[in-house]
């Protein structure tokens, strides 16, 4: 009777933030809805109270259907029959009962069959979801379509098919081709405008589509004929109940087995433009990702969560030497920088989820009526925010994911490489999550603006250094002006050459000097709520500490010459 | 076809299935403190095969009928998160101390208010584990009854076809409907609570639960009439006072003994034919099985 909310006191804390009660007014229009919808709420608590009760629902779930289906799908997975794709049992069985709990269409208004939940209890629950089995965090974290959908669609588009989430239907975003990988910019697949039946139809190839079978995809393709570059393409909704469509083949892959990645044919599909022709890969595609970087680092921490929890259970049980080998430093080490790194990834990724809810809600209601100066103001800091926060917690969500899990592996000993513990399907699933939405390599090239803007650095030093701190922890925050210093430091002498691949070679650096530097913060700030992050805060900063020094002397003594030797 | 009439039994009960050391009191009796209250599981299986026939016959309605103190309202609720309309709560000082038999004449007497097509309910609770209940029901609304039933698979409102599962394999049975029908735990596990119901019923309650409820409550029941679930004391239903309670009650315990296995010593057996052959030997020598 595992439930994977309420084994987890730190969910609540997070769901609790001060910040909380403008979102859910915001979101909530300040409870117009009230009288009207018998499941609106009425008041902050009320809201408050039903993300409570709904995450109640998905923990248990979670805890005790998908994590108890993980092994089986992950042995079975998925396949082609007939150009169709058939989920594991497992998965299929997931996915059943998590629409019959009205799990689907969450962050989606109630007159298209939503619960209008904020961006926040949406998260966790892809937080639980991913703990549960990382690869079923992939079929219905595409949800995040629907979101799309809401936000660039037409009217009469949105009442077809966003409806359609909560009855169960699945989504899918078709992006990537044999040819337009990281670099979206080449995708081929063509969209021919029919000027007989007013239609547009799609033909060409997609690959590495996850869920690529799903019931409605939104898909990337070139509308203007002549075109080579991101300018030449549209976003375009495809129908599976239209035809056109078959997946030609899956991929075997490493980890997250139970979710299906596809290679799609389309042969004369119809398809429906969203939104306005050429905007699809600058403007929608923008927008999907960040949603979909967002849901990557829920998965991350979930599967981290699980791979933690993996180790701290071992260390304790497993005996050598005559005592349990939590007992051993080289053991409690490990466990307790993971535990650190999987808070510190935790409280960004709903700092990030905050930013994300506010300048939604604003987005939304300037769709309703004019934002007055304040309000606008507002939009703009937040969405600024989310656009550096966004990549800034992919890269270390999923990097934290992957050593976590390593580190879990490690303390099984040979056991973690066997097949006997879930252990080693942690690893493989976590593998991923620094890999697709975008390489940490990429989330550097996202991030390092807010490096070179000083929008990070305003934002540590205006927001988070302001904070009040306990007197006692007090030298906690002194660690991190020194941080601070160096990365402002480090930033300077690497800008002031003007040469842009310099910054390139030292952006990771950068963007990872600012990381452990805000992390460190938002630990450090809820320690001051919760006693209980007052040991991470500082196992972090300690441990962040060490690796600003270490970039620093290596930028320190790193001149644009020595740029060469690493060249090949 | 018109849609059926569905009251499923229910039985707020102890969560016997993780027992602790400190589940049994001193004295001998259930420490309810350390066992949390659950929908009897059976009585899941029960009520998803109710919410089945809603699924696939328009019109359907399913009410759930339980007996217990006021807190036990909240076997109602949970119900209703996974799909029931409604429910009824029937509660009062005078069946307290029911053993099966005064249970089942109160619930009969209950049901006597109610119309009803089909009657489904747990196998057996996991408290007392004694599968008397519903058959008792039955005997007394003189209905027929299937019982180990594990799928309703058809049903035409008037004939109802059940797959039962047996000692030694199934059996496919019809039966005329208005009929009790008790399910076994190996039917299809019940659907999970539904985030849309949980929000819309988390704040109904009952007449002794609303007791202690504040203005907001009655304000938003004014609105929601839904939000007040039924409750029936004994004044509600027609029945014989000596029958209720224990006065109703044949069934005396005469003794409880707490029991608490302490393995002394531990065999290791390598697994080799010969070695468990004289194992089998031992336990039916010393009437551990057999």
């Amino acid at each position: 009777m595992a439930n994977f909310y309420t084994d987890n006191e730190d969910l609540k804390f997070h769901l609790g933030h001060p910040l909380m009660q403008k979102i859910v007014a915001l979101k909530e229009r300040n409870f117009k809805d009230a009288g009207k919808c018998e499941i609106a709420p009425r008041d902050f608590e009320d809201a408050m109270d039903n993300y409570d009760r709904v995450l109640e629902i998905v923990g248990d779930i979670c805890g005790n259907v998908l994590a108890e289906n993980a092994e089986s799908v992950d042995h079975e997975g998925p396949e082609v029959i007939d150009g169709r794709v058939k989920y594991a049992a497992g998965t299929q069985q997931n996915h059943d009962i998590l629409t019959q709990a009205g799990l689907y269409g969450m962050s989606l208004p109630r007159e298209y069959d939503g619960l209008n939940f904020p961006m926040v209890p949406y998260v966790m629950a892809a937080e639980l979801v991913s703990r549960g089995d990382g690869g079923f965090a992939n079929i219905w974290g595409l949800q995040d379509c629907a979101e799309t959908i809401h936000e660039f669609a037409s009217e009469e588009q949105k009442r077809q098919y966003l409806p359609r989430a909560a009855k169960g239907d699945t989504y899918a975003m078709d992006l990537t081709e044999p040819d337009a990988g990281s670099d979206l910019q080449s995708v081929q697949l063509k969209a021919t405008y029919c000027e007989k039946d007013g239609k547009w139809y799609l033909n060409g190839v997609k690959r590495f589509i996850t869920n690529g079978d799903a019931h409605i995809s939104l898909v990337l393709a070139r509308s203007e004929e002549g075109t080579h570059d991101g300018r030449g393409l549209s976003m375009f909704i495809y129908d599976k109940a239209n035809g056109g469509m078959t997946v030609r083949r899956i991929e075997n892959k490493l980890g997250i087995k139970g979710s299906p990645t596809c290679e799609l044919v389309f042969k004369d599909a119809p398809a429906e433009l969203v939104g306005e022709r050429k905007l699809g890969l600058i403007k929608y595609v923008m927008s999907l990702m960040n949603g979909a970087r967002l849901g990557v680092g829920a998965q991350s921490v979930g599967i981290a969560e699980a791979a933690y929890r993996e180790g701290l259970k071992y260390a304790q049980e497993r005996r050598q030497f005559g005592k349990a080998i939590i007992e051993f430093p080289a053991v409690y080490e490990m466990l307790t920088n993971m535990e650190a790194k999987l808070q510190a990834a935790r409280s960004v990724l709903y700092e990030t989820s905050r930013f994300v809810d506010m300048y939604k809600a604003y987005t939304h209601i300037a769709n309703e009526r004019a934002l007055n100066k304040e309000e606008r103001e507002e939009m703009k800091k937040y969405q600024k925010l989310a656009d550096i926060f966004t990549p800034l917690l992919k890269l270390f969500s999923s990097e934290y994911a992957n050593e976590i899990a390593y580190d879990a592996l490690q303390i099984h000993g040979g056991s973690g490489f066997m097949k006997d513990y879930p252990i080693e399907r942690l690893v493989r699933d976590a593998r991923i999550t620094n890999i697709y939405e975008g390489t940490s390599q990429l989330q550097v090239v996202a991030a390092i603006r807010g490096v070179t803007t000083g929008q990070f650095l305003k934002q540590i030093r205006e927001e988070y250094e302001q904070t009040s701190i306990r007197p006692e922890q007090e030298y906690v925050r002194e660690i991190l002006k020194g941080m601070t210093g160096a990365f402002e430091a480090a930033v300077t002498k690497v800008t002031a050459v003007g040469e842009s691949e310099y910054v390139d070679f030292h952006a990771r650096r950068l963007v990872e000097m600012a990381g452990y530097i805000i992390l460190g913060y938002l630990l450090l700030i809820d320690s001051q709520r919760c006693d209980r992050f007052a040991k991470s805060a500082e196992i972090f900063v300690k441990y962040g500490q060490a690796k600003v020094a270490g970039y620093a002397a290596f930028i320190n003594d790193f001149e644009l010459k020595d740029l060469g030797m690493y060249k090949k | 076809m018109k849609g059926l009439k569905i009251v499923v039994l229910a039985k707020q009960v102890p969560d016997t299935r993780n027992v602790g050391k400190d589940a049994m009191k001193a004295d001998g009796t259930v420490n309810r403190a350390a066992l949390p209250a659950i929908f009897n599981p059976e009585d899941l299986n029960a009520l998803e095969q109710a919410l089945r026939l809603k699924d696939t016959i328009e019109g359907t309605t399913v009410h759930v009928l339980t007996m217990g103190p006021g807190r036990a309202a909240e076997i109602i609720r949970e119900a209703m998160y996974r799909g029931a309309d409604g429910g009824y709560l029937l509660s009062d000082r005078a069946f307290a101390g029911s053993d099966t038999l005064a249970t089942s004449y109160a619930l009969s007497c209950a049901l006597r208010n109610l119309e009803y097509d089909l009657i489904i309910c747990g196998r057996q609770a996991i408290d007392g584990d004694t599968a008397q209940v519903g058959p008792q029901v039955a005997e007394k609304l003189a209905l027929p009854q299937v019982t180990y039933a594990e799928d309703i698979q058809k049903c035409d409102g008037k004939i109802v076809t059940i797959k039962r599962r047996l000692e030694r394999g199934i059996e496919v049975v019809t039966c005329p409907m208005p009929c009790v029908v008790t399910v076994n735990g190996s039917a299809a596990p019940c659907r999970p609570r539904n985030a849309r119901f949980v929000m819309k019923y988390k704040n109904a309650k009952g007449t002794q639960e609303a007791q202690d409820a504040n203005e907001d409550y009655f304000a938003l029941v004014n609105e929601r009439p839904y939000l007040k679930l039924t409750e029936w004391s004994v004044n509600d239903i027609q029945s014989n006072p000596a029958d209720l309670g224990l006065s109703g009650s044949p069934t005396k315990v005469k003794n409880i003994e707490s029991v608490v296995f302490q393995a002394k010593e531990a065999k290791v057996l390598s697994g080799t034919d010969a070695e468990l052959d004289a194992m089998m030997k031992e336990l039916i020598t010393n009437h551990t099985i057999g």
